[in-house]
């Protein structure tokens, strides 16, 4: 039978190594397919600069008119929590810093674990309060498909099995970091054929609209 | 056009994908802020109307034909095959309830813009065959007659005569080298000939050299409102034909936003080339000359007026601060509504609803929209630029029971020009100027 000291190299080495395949292999593909799409010359006489608007559009999508957060406060505010907690958590936690050292050789400047414990737990609350808001709120119950929870969940699960792992909860620390690290790399193998390929094509998307806009000489 | 079958559509909704389309799809995380940015949505509270949800035959056609996973999840019946039924059911939200007006491209917070969308939609729906048919009857007077509401040269030559009769005025037709060629939308020719008047004033006015062709008068294109490339590409040659013919430097779209982003940004595309002339849209044009101090006007506006930004030349089109300078000319208690320029609201009849029947009513309806926009700003006058706009703002405001006159803005600017006097002393400096 399997110890879960087996188990915890068999999710560090083997599985990893095919995770990672998948992941950089499927976000490859899915970013060849939309780049070879193309997109058709714009002969219309130019009125401003197709770069300076999509480069302006990148950054400033994230910021929103007063009338449109009011309309939209509570995704927009939960949407950024999330977002900024699973930033810091997933790349300025210690441990995580370490394994990137081990594997491309360089490193940064890693929280107090105390700071991250508390941010693991409020992005966790915030994608709670998110999952209850896609259930009642009539717009997004009409949009969501059984992607959207496959893609909550396998999000939600590295957040809960990271922070089991340090409160050393439920299981011996070896295995609950085994399932931690099963969790991430199911993460991996799902991401590139769901919605979560946004964290890459939202720039593309960005970048099309502020450069449409920005050769009519719009702001968007 | 050749007759509209599903295969005929599927292919259309195919080669309408590009990489913009795949990066948007690729986006998209059903966070629902579009529906709040629709009028349709907002004065419904019914959740089809969300604009993406809108967009769903061309993401399975992206998905099925353009990703290997959707491929794969179609060959194992994970997902469904889009289906002609399935077109005919979402005719209503890509015709009937979109008005392309944008607003929901200004907040996707992945940035997605709709629009763009929702236009390339149209071609494989117009190709199916599920395109509304007022839109389809509409396309085809513009194609037999000149214009999707059936107003063809006689008509315009009718008021071309009355005008010159009622003001002495000439009103040039055919001119060959002439500066400027105008362009006119029919609801301008049938329902707002006040606005060609004032065009003529202002010409004469700032000493302009312009003509009409009878060739290419008409300024908008039921081609772009429905969704046929092919169509739209034949519409916007006469206008290019007529230009070339006439020799002239600029043609001046009319008010009409949907006219203005016709010409002025599809244009070359349908042609597949640039044009030898210049495109500016007529607020374009006066706001140029009033920096120039070619425009000058006397008197104010007493009435606390609004403005109405017409989508397509303001937020889509990027004539934004020029009816603003112009405005502020003529009226003393211009007020902005709280949503305004680019994110301003639609008047609900813009990218053919307002010629569409069957949505009427749905329309009346999300005009609670503007209306509320009003209300908030208690105003006596309501002022735009673009006969489609005022139209429907018109009947808005019928249904509701407001008392508001619509106004064109080249009107009211044509109304408070200096004296004649004044302006001959005026133009004679400034062609001492020019030299």
């Amino acid at each position: 039978m399997m110890t879960s000291i087996d188990f915890l190299s068999w999710v560090r080495g083997p599985v990893f190594i095919m995770a990672t395949a998948i992941f950089v292999f499927g976000i490859s593909l899915r970013l060849l397919e939309i780049v070879s799409l193309r997109r058709k010359p714009d002969y219309s006489a130019p009125r401003g600069s197709r770069m300076v608007g999509g480069m302006r559009t990148l950054f400033s999508r994230s910021m929103y008119d007063k009338s449109t957060f009011q309309r939209s406060a509570f995704t927009i505010v939960a949407g950024y929590i999330f977002h900024l907690g699973l930033f810091i958590v997933t790349f300025l936690s210690v441990p995580h810093i370490l394994l990137f050292r081990e594997l491309f050789g360089f490193d940064w400047f890693g929280l107090p674990t105390i700071l991250i414990d508390a941010v693991t737990v409020i992005t966790l609350l915030a994608m709670l309060v998110l999952l209850i808001h896609r259930l009642k709120n009539p717009v997004r119950r009409f949009l969501s498909t059984f992607e959207n929870y496959v893609v909550w969940t396998v999000t939600f699960l590295p957040l809960l099995t990271g922070y089991m792992a340090y409160h050393h909860s439920v299981f011996p620390y070896p295995l609950m970091l085994g399932l931690h690290i099963l969790s991430v790399e199911i993460l991996m193998v799902v991401f590139p054929f769901t919605q979560l390929m946004h964290t890459f094509t939202l720039f593309m998307a960005r970048w099309h609209t502020g450069a449409n806009a920005g050769h009519r000489g719009i702001q968007v | 056009m050749s007759a509209a079958t599903f295969e005929r559509g599927y292919k259309a909704f195919k080669e309408q994908i590009d990489a913009p389309i795949a990066a948007y799809f690729s986006s998209c995380v059903s966070c629902g802020m579009c529906a709040e940015a629709c009028l349709f949505f907002t004065e419904t509270g019914d959740p089809k109307y969300t604009p993406i949800y809108k967009l769903e035959p061309l993401r399975k056609v992206w998905e099925q034909e353009y990703t290997l996973w959707g491929r794969l999840k179609a060959l194992l019946g994970i997902s469904k095959k889009l289906t002609d039924d399935e077109l005919a059911e979402w005719q209503e939200l890509i015709y009937g309830s979109c008005t392309m007006c944008g607003r929901c491209t200004m907040v996707c917070p992945v940035g997605n813009d709709l629009v763009y969308m929702i236009r390339k939609a149209r071609e494989g729906m117009a190709a199916a065959g599920h395109a509304p048919p007022d839109i389809i009857v509409g396309t085809q007077r513009a194609i037999t007659i000149g214009s999707a509401t059936g107003v063809g040269l006689p008509t315009l030559q009718a008021q071309i005569r009355r005008i010159e009769r009622e003001t002495g005025m000439k009103i040039p037709m055919d001119v060959q080298g002439v500066e400027y060629m105008a362009l006119l939308s029919s609801m301008e020719i049938m329902s707002f000939p006040e606005y060609l008047e004032a065009l003529a004033k202002i010409m004469k006015y700032a000493g302009k050299t312009w003509t009409l062709s009878s060739e290419g008068f008409e300024a908008t294109n039921a081609g772009v409102q429905i969704g046929v490339s092919e169509i739209a590409k034949e519409l916007v040659m006469r206008i290019v034909k007529a230009a070339e013919k006439l020799q002239v430097k600029t043609v001046i779209s009319p008010e009409c936003g949907h006219a203005y982003g016709a010409i002025r940004w599809e244009g070359p595309n349908l042609i597949g080339r640039p044009f030898t002339f210049r495109v500016q849209h007529i607020l374009e044009v006066l706001d140029e000359w009033r920096e120039q101090g070619k425009l000058k006007t006397e008197g104010f506006e007493k009435a606390r007026l609004t403005f109405h930004d017409p989508c397509q030349s303001v937020r889509r089109g990027g004539v934004i601060e020029q009816p603003r300078n112009l405005l502020k000319m003529v009226a003393s208690h211009f007020v902005e509504m709280e949503d305004h320029g680019k994110m301003n609201w639609c008047c609900t009849g813009g990218g053919g609803v307002g010629a569409i029947e069957e949505a009427h009513e749905l329309r009346t309806k999300a005009f609670n929209r503007k209306k509320t926009q009003l209300d908030a700003l208690k105003v006596d006058k309501l002022v735009t630029s673009c006969a489609n706009c005022r139209l429907v703002l018109e009947d808005g405001l019928e249904a509701y029971e407001m008392e508001m006159p619509v106004m064109g803005l080249t009107e009211m600017i044509a109304e408070h020009l200096k004296e004649e006097g004044e302006m001959e002393k005026d133009k004679g400096l400034y062609r001492f100027s020019e030299n």
